[in-house]
């Protein structure tokens, strides 16, 4: 997708909160990103190295959390799991879903000193 | 690589964090003892300082805190709970407050390279552009082709080069906007550039996103680029003239893409016949009366 943009936005974020928080050097990034979200954590770990690099951030850890993808399943009426946007629900095999949860892109919490 | 997108990281720069970065070597942390550190609370941290360690003033973890310079707090949790693109998404809804102000429509054109958005566009504008204004915002990584194209429609454009970016950011459509400066009641069709994958995630401030879609690209496209189809409210399949010479399937397409989106409206069009650009515009026309009903450039116009 665009991982390395993401890592450029997640920089500027560090640096606002450093002058808010006070704080000069990130330790730990904690990221959720959901499975529908389009990101390649593969690729953001890279982007995330190659963008901190003589940052606040430089040699951070990044720890990525993946929430559950779900929708709601309007015929069945619940909140049914899924892996990819055009599964079918796996109750009905309907295709008249709402995704509720797995688009998650959020900086959780940082650890910083 | 995007360095230009969707964060306006240089207004972080300037306005705090590089300063502060910056005399950080000299006095850190000269802030103590202003009571809003717990890693300060140096004495409440006798009762849980690992075995043998109660100098060590541990609050948050022992782990990345070993790293940390003599003198200074020990690392501690931040909960930020911020989404990444929250810079852009600032950005996007400035520009949706413009929109919403001055009573302008805006709508996203995105596709992959070459589905024929800017020549469906032309065509959209030599109809449509004789009854209301209409402004375009162009988007490619380089050349300004596309712009010169729309303005030989007589309707302003101005051309965003996004270089190594993939994608146009609330931000680039904010300066867009200025230099256009659109008038009240207009209509804006930004065309972002061909890519269906980055796009998607980045708001602009539209009220759509319109996803073209030519019969030359296989009816599995919407499988295969699930978000974009997600993203958008309606979906143009362009070209439809070549449909007699091709194997494509019409409404196989459009079930692909109401799997991925239940909600998502499909018109067949040809830019090349002017098939169906009456229905697109129809569309058009019922978008923008939804979005600005109750603002008075509509009572004033219609």
């Amino acid at each position: 997708m665009h991982e390395m943009a993401l890592c450029e936005s997640i920089l500027g974020i560090l640096r606002e909160q450093a002058g808010r928080d006070d704080f000069s050097k990130v330790e730990r990034v904690c990221l959720e990103v959901g499975p529908l979200s389009g990101v390649e954590t593969d690729a953001l770990r890279f982007g995330f190295d190659v963008v901190m690099r003589g940052s606040l951030a430089e040699g951070a850890t990044l720890d990525i959390v993946t929430p559950p993808a779900t929708a709601w399943c309007w015929p069945c009426s619940e909140t049914v799991a899924i892996s990819e946007r055009f599964d079918p629900c796996p109750e009905c095999g309907s295709h008249q879903l709402q995704v509720t949860s797995g688009e998650e892109m959020r900086i959780k919490e940082l650890e910083v000193s | 690589m995007c360095t230009v997108c969707g964060c306006g990281p240089g207004e972080t720069r300037i306005e705090g964090a590089e300063k502060r970065n910056g005399k950080a070597g000299g006095a850190v942390h000269s802030h103590d003892h202003d009571g809003h550190t717990p890693a300060h609370h140096h004495h409440d941290a006798h009762d849980h300082g690992a075995a043998g360690h109660g100098h060590d003033h541990h609050h948050y973890g022992t782990g990345p805190a070993g790293t940390s310079v003599p003198g200074m707090s020990q690392a501690r949790l931040i909960q930020l709970e911020q989404d990444i693109l929250s810079k852009n998404n600032g950005y996007a809804d400035r520009n949706r407050q413009v929109f919403a102000d001055k009573g302008i429509l805006a709508l996203n054109l995105v596709s992959s390279p070459g589905s024929g958005k800017t020549t469906l566009l032309v065509e959209t504008l030599k109809r449509y552009a004789q009854t209301r204004q209409c402004y375009v915002i162009e988007g490619d990584q380089q050349t300004a082709n596309d712009a010169d194209r729309i303005r030989a429609t007589g309707v302003p454009a101005i051309q965003i080069n996004t270089g190594k970016g993939c994608h146009l950011d609330g931000h680039m459509v904010g300066h867009a906007l200025d230099h256009l400066a659109p008038d009240d009641g207009s209509c804006i069709f930004i065309e972002n550039v061909g890519n269906l994958v980055c796009p998607a995630a980045f708001d602009l401030g539209e009220a759509h996103k319109v996803a073209i879609l030519s019969v030359t690209e296989g009816e599995d496209k919407p499988l295969k680029y699930p978000d974009m189809f997600a993203a958008a409210d309606l979906m143009l399949l362009n070209k439809v003239d070549l449909l007699p010479h091709l194997d494509f399937d019409v409404s196989t397409a459009i079930d692909n893409a109401r799997k991925i989106n239940p909600n998502i409206k499909a018109l067949s069009v040809s830019a090349r016949t002017g098939h169906g650009i009456d229905h697109w515009i129809s569309w058009i026309d019922a978008a923008r009366i939804m979005q600005l009903a109750g603002h008075p450039v509509l009572n004033a116009a219609e």
